[in-house]
């Protein structure tokens, strides 16, 4: 059942797409996601994989080369960060739009300005809208774990659309952790070959990436929508599947410590696992704290976030991302609209927190969980430990 | 489907919006955009082909005869054609209303 091994986690989440043995990687190097790259390359190089390694000069010609690849059928991976995620933000609805199952790596990076390279999530919310199904992972097995996941979830016919596995830059590239690497066999009993609903080829014209006029447009909006609210279904199915063969357990909303907790904490990414140890060190002083940790993020897992704040008196939400003169940050605002009909529901209140590589630690959220026991802040939505 | 001109609801979408018969583009007549249309004066035509090379919507055909007609259906009247022949064989004249 696999191997335990020490390893960077970008050279990891490579090795990932090496057992889904895909058969293109376009990609273009940035920090922190240059590992992924040079990676990619070297197994390609090296024949592990019979795959081609695409030489893009820019991420809008890596998403774009991604596309074309995948619409001739093969299995892609591409993979980016930061300002090279906003520069591919052109054509990543046109990725989903037409069907797509190409599968990014995303070594989350803060935004400019100012410039920046450390870790936020400032780069994936923009594209929140571009109809990806959009995973978050906690730690080096998640990101494996989840990269294998989102080739079987994507290519699925039912879906049939891109996904993008989110690790923390740095926090989570740039470390070295126990990963349990499963085997070939056992990947190859998980991921069948893909089987493309259709493929460019001369032999069977197809048009891909037509235009929509106004009459249309809007009912292929609808179409796209439903494919991605359906999803949720194929997710869950996957992941039960996934912990019947790996044993591990992947849920869209993962709780912890919650069944009498008063105040949880809301995280995702990495944070997950500095504010377990914080839940669990104000259990020790009597605190009741719980924690809700946030793994699908496209499509919003409404029923799973219902069912897991029931009984919560307050939701601190951590935001790693601002929605400059919004609500609050993206993970905040998307969680009070969807606890808005629901007549038992927690007192919200959103914290900002660890932008562009600030650290959070275990002492913040205890404070955090403190501060918001009160049920409100002074204001609507707090930077945390932002000096002045 | 293939008999619609486009599809009636978001269900009778194809995944991706892919089309799978070829050439249905054809069916799209772009002339009507047209705001003026060229008009070739063959006694000035050199028969050099320069207006059916440069016409992006590749609408200008060859007559029998060795001159170029566009192909109305198509043509936007964008005036390229006019604005590459050299020997000036080809003006471009406002479509009626």
């Amino acid at each position: 059942m696999g191997k335990r091994v020490g390893m960077e986690v970008a050279i990891a989440s490579a090795e990932a797409a090496a057992l889904c043995r895909f058969d293109v990687a376009a990609v273009y190097p940035i920090t922190p996601q240059s590992h992924v790259a040079e990676h990619l390359s070297d197994i390609v190089n090296d024949g592990r994989v019979d795959a081609s390694f695409m030489t893009v000069e820019s991420e809008h010609s890596a998403m774009s080369a991604a596309i074309g690849s995948s619409a001739t059928g093969a299995r892609t991976v591409t993979a980016t960060s930061s300002q090279g995620l906003l520069f591919m933000s052109e054509v990543l609805p046109i990725a989903s739009a037409m069907r797509l199952p190409i599968v990014m790596i995303i070594a989350n990076r803060a935004v400019s300005g100012p410039i920046n390279i450390w870790n936020d999530h400032s780069d994936i919310m923009p594209m929140r809208d571009t109809g990806w199904i959009s995973l978050f992972a906690e730690n080096g097995q998640e990101v494996v774990d989840m990269t294998i996941q989102a080739f079987r979830i994507g290519e699925d016919r039912r879906v049939m659309l891109p996904v993008n596995v989110n690790m923390d830059g740095f926090q989570l590239t740039h470390m070295v952790e126990p990963i349990i690497m499963p085997d070939q066999e056992e990947v190859d009993r998980f991921l069948p070959a893909y089987v493309p609903f259709a493929t460019l080829h001369p032999d069977r014209p197809v048009s891909m990436g037509t235009l929509g006029m106004p009459e249309i447009y809007a009912e292929a909006q609808k179409s796209k929508d439903v494919a991605l609210v359906n999803s949720i279904k194929v997710v869950r199915e996957v992941w039960q599947e996934w912990e019947a063969q790996f044993g591990r357990k992947y849920e869209p909303v993962q709780s912890y410590r919650t069944e009498d907790a008063d105040v949880a904490l809301v995280t995702m990414g990495s944070m997950g696992e500095t504010a377990e140890i914080a839940v669990d060190e104000l259990r020790r002083e009597g605190v009741k704290a719980g924690l809700l940790k946030i793994k699908l993020w496209r499509p919003f897992p409404f029923d799973e976030l219902k069912k897991a704040v029931k009984g919560i008196r307050v939701l601190a939400v951590t935001d790693r991302a601002c929605s400059f003169g919004g609500p609050g940050g993206p993970v905040f605002s998307e969680i009070r609209s969807a606890l808005y009909e629901t007549t038992k529901r927690p007192k919200i209140v959103n914290f900002i927190i660890g932008l562009g590589g600030r650290d959070v630690h275990m002492e913040d959220f205890m404070a955090m969980v403190r501060q918001a026991a009160k049920g409100k802040l002074s204001e609507p939505y707090v930077f945390y430990g932002v000096r002045g | 489907m293939t008999e619609k001109k486009w599809p009636e609801t978001w269900q009778e979408i194809n995944p991706g919006c892919m089309v799978f018969r070829p050439g249905s583009a054809s069916e799209y007549h772009t002339g009507s955009w047209r705001a003026k249309r060229p008009i070739w004066e063959n006694e000035k035509c050199i028969k050099c082909g320069l207006c059916y090379i440069y016409c992006p919507e590749a609408c200008v055909t060859e007559t029998a005869e060795g001159f170029y007609e566009a192909n109305l259906d198509y043509c936007k009247g964008c005036g390229i054609c006019a604005q590459e022949c050299w020997p000036g064989a080809i003006k471009m004249v406002n479509e009626e209303g």
